[in-house]
């Protein structure tokens, strides 16, 4: 077909080894039409991403003052500050927050992992017509709202509930020396905050552990368990080495937003030992202090970079993988 | 020698439990007779009634929605085209920013992205007095974050699409906006369907990022939610939790099912097409 006539070669993709457009409707055809679907998108982010997150760095270098804008700069070079990030360095609030944010975060995706896996695995060794509906039962929660699922566990967790107080007497009952009392105090502490996290964020961990699994090659575990393998060693030398990149990217998409999380532990954590995303919130609405919280922001970005950077390194091999 | 893998069936009940139960057991509680959220006295439905009389609630909804759906509906244009450039452009200047500005909202943590909107819109606001806090700054921010989820899933379609399709409509002649609209899109369609869905509940859903860039009297569903959630579990937040639970929950389902039967109806026919051309 291609043969019999100098037709178009496909427009999209490289184009460098086509003929320069002669006209202004081929040129319209071709280089506009393609430069218009760059461009918007490009220019969206750009305005929208990189623009917001510019004037936040320029912030974190200002003053805070009494007025509007509740900030203000040197008038002279360089204008700006680093007294903001010396600050947070001394005010025991900010290095507890960050701590206390990457301990539930590490705490919860080792959790989400522990939960995760073997469920991922269950989905991915299921007859297909079981597959469909189980990864369906794993999708909804993720589509439902996240606020109204945090609030589902806040009704179990409370003292009243009957969670609370069947967990009590079956506790009570198997070690009563530990067990006190009719109820246990679970809400507002750090176990609801690790709790409400490996529950909103198991999806994102079940999801991409299943993409991984899903595509293992069984035959090897029929030649380890032929040459005598255990059902542990096998899952020990093959299955788990291979699902590495799953687990990887399904830990950084826990671990990463949940070290930020907000909602979580403002509903059910502790007021005396906030996560940071709470201390920037009140740095910014109750404080109204603009240069600590931004750079409260910053140095939470900066922390944060090295997870980013793994989970965009181990994108980036797995798209270069499954391209060739 | 096949055993059953009863830890893996254990592990999956555990884990559905886990997802299940909270949920099922706020539904059965929001229609509780007492007004004490966690004591059962016996069933009522009044919480349902009382609901619909609150206009707090309704207001807060109407604007959510309103919101969702400007924002789904641009997020998805520019979405597309994101998705369109990344998987069929391989080179251009400035791509590998550009990928990366498409997944870094993917991951970012939503209150570095919120505080740093709002301050962008002050500042913006003050040097050209455009935008005003409240809908139009909302919808800004959530077509920024949605629009990264509808890239990833059209790029992936895309990705995944027979490419022969657009070189035999080129081959006989069609200009590149026509295959677009008769070939490609139609193609892309299930894709396109599933991020606008996508990037409408992650509207209806927001928090954080909509408690920042929220102005005066533009309080969304989830942050009225979020306000009473603060002081307690309660029966009528029961209720309109079920509520909206139950038709987001049916909503996916039913986009999911009739995706899946598109899908297959389409294998159907290409096998068929393959066959009576033999």
């Amino acid at each position: 077909m291609a043969a019999l006539a100098p037709a178009p070669q496909a427009v999209q993709g490289d184009e460098s080894h086509l003929p320069k457009a002669h006209s202004w409707r081929q040129w319209l055809d071709r280089e506009a039409w393609r430069k218009t679907i760059i461009a918007i998108p490009y220019l969206w982010l750009l305005f929208f991403f990189i623009a917001p997150f510019l004037i936040v760095l320029a912030i974190s270098a200002g003053t805070s003052q009494v007025g509007i804008p509740p900030v203000i700069w040197k008038s002279t070079f360089p204008f700006g500050t680093l007294d903001n990030y010396v600050f947070l360095t001394q005010d025991d609030i900010y290095w507890q927050g960050y701590l206390n944010s990457l301990r539930n975060a590490a705490i919860s995706t080792f959790f989400a992992l522990l939960i995760g896996y073997p469920m991922a695995l269950g989905i991915a060794r299921a007859s297909s017509t079981w597959r469909n509906v189980l990864l369906l039962l794993v999708i909804l929660p993720f589509w439902t709202s996240f606020l109204l699922r945090v609030y589902a566990w806040i009704g179990l967790l409370g003292n009243t509930s009957w969670f609370n107080r069947g967990l009590t007497s079956i506790l009570a009952t198997f070690f009563p020396f530990w067990v006190t009392g009719d109820h246990i105090q679970m809400m507002n502490t750090n176990f609801a905050v690790v709790l409400g996290i490996v529950y909103s964020y198991l999806p994102f961990m079940i999801l991409p552990l299943y993409a991984t699994l899903e595509k293992l090659d069984r035959t090897l575990d029929e030649a380890a368990m032929d040459l005598g393998s255990k059902p542990w060693e096998v899952f020990r030398d093959i299955t788990l080495p291979l699902s590495l990149p799953g687990i990887i990217a399904g830990a950084m998409l826990v671990f990463i937003p949940a070290t930020g999380e907000y909602v979580i532990p403002s509903l059910m954590g502790r007021g005396d030992s906030p996560m940071i995303g709470r201390v920037l919130a009140d740095e910014f609405f109750q404080n109204r202090d603009w240069p600590v919280a931004s750079a409260v922001a910053v140095a939470l970005l900066a922390v944060l970079v090295i997870p980013i950077m793994i989970y965009n390194f181990f994108q980036a091999r797995e798209a270069r993988r499954s391209a060739s | 020698m096949k055993r059953r893998p009863y830890f893996l069936i254990f592990a999956l009940i555990f884990g559905y439990a886990f997802f299940y139960v909270p949920i099922a057991s706020m539904i059965f509680y929001s229609f509780n007779k007492s007004r004490l959220a966690t004591v059962w006295g016996g069933f009522s439905t009044e919480w349902y009634g009382k609901l619909l009389d609150n206009q707090q609630v309704l207001d807060a909804a109407w604007l959510s929605l309103r919101i969702a759906f400007v924002s789904a509906t641009v997020a998805t244009i520019l979405g597309t085209m994101a998705g369109m450039a990344l998987a069929r452009f391989a080179r251009f200047r400035g791509r590998t920013l550009f990928s990366g500005l498409v997944s870094a909202p993917l991951v970012m943590p939503e209150v570095i992205t919120g505080i740093s909107l709002v301050l962008f819109f002050i500042a913006l606001n003050g040097m050209i007095g455009w935008p005003t806090r409240g809908f139009t700054t909302i919808t800004l921010a959530h077509i920024t974050f949605s629009l990264s989820y509808v890239t990833v899933v059209v790029q992936s379609r895309l990705a995944s699409m027979d490419r022969a399709v657009e070189e035999a409509a080129m081959d006989l002649g069609s200009k590149p906006l026509r295959v677009l609209f008769d070939v490609t899109l139609p193609i892309i369609a299930p894709a396109i369907i599933a991020g606008w869905l996508l990037s409408f509940t992650l509207s209806l859903d927001d928090v954080v990022i909509t408690a920042f860039t929220n102005g005066p009297g533009s309080t969304t569903l989830p942050l009225y939610i979020f306000s009473k959630v603060r002081l307690g579990v309660t029966p009528d937040m029961n209720a309109l939790a079920t509520i909206i639970v139950v038709l987001v929950g049916s909503g996916v389902a039913i986009a999911g099912w009739i995706m899946h039967r598109a899908d297959k109806k389409r294998e159907r026919d290409v096998q068929m097409a393959i066959a009576a051309n033999k």
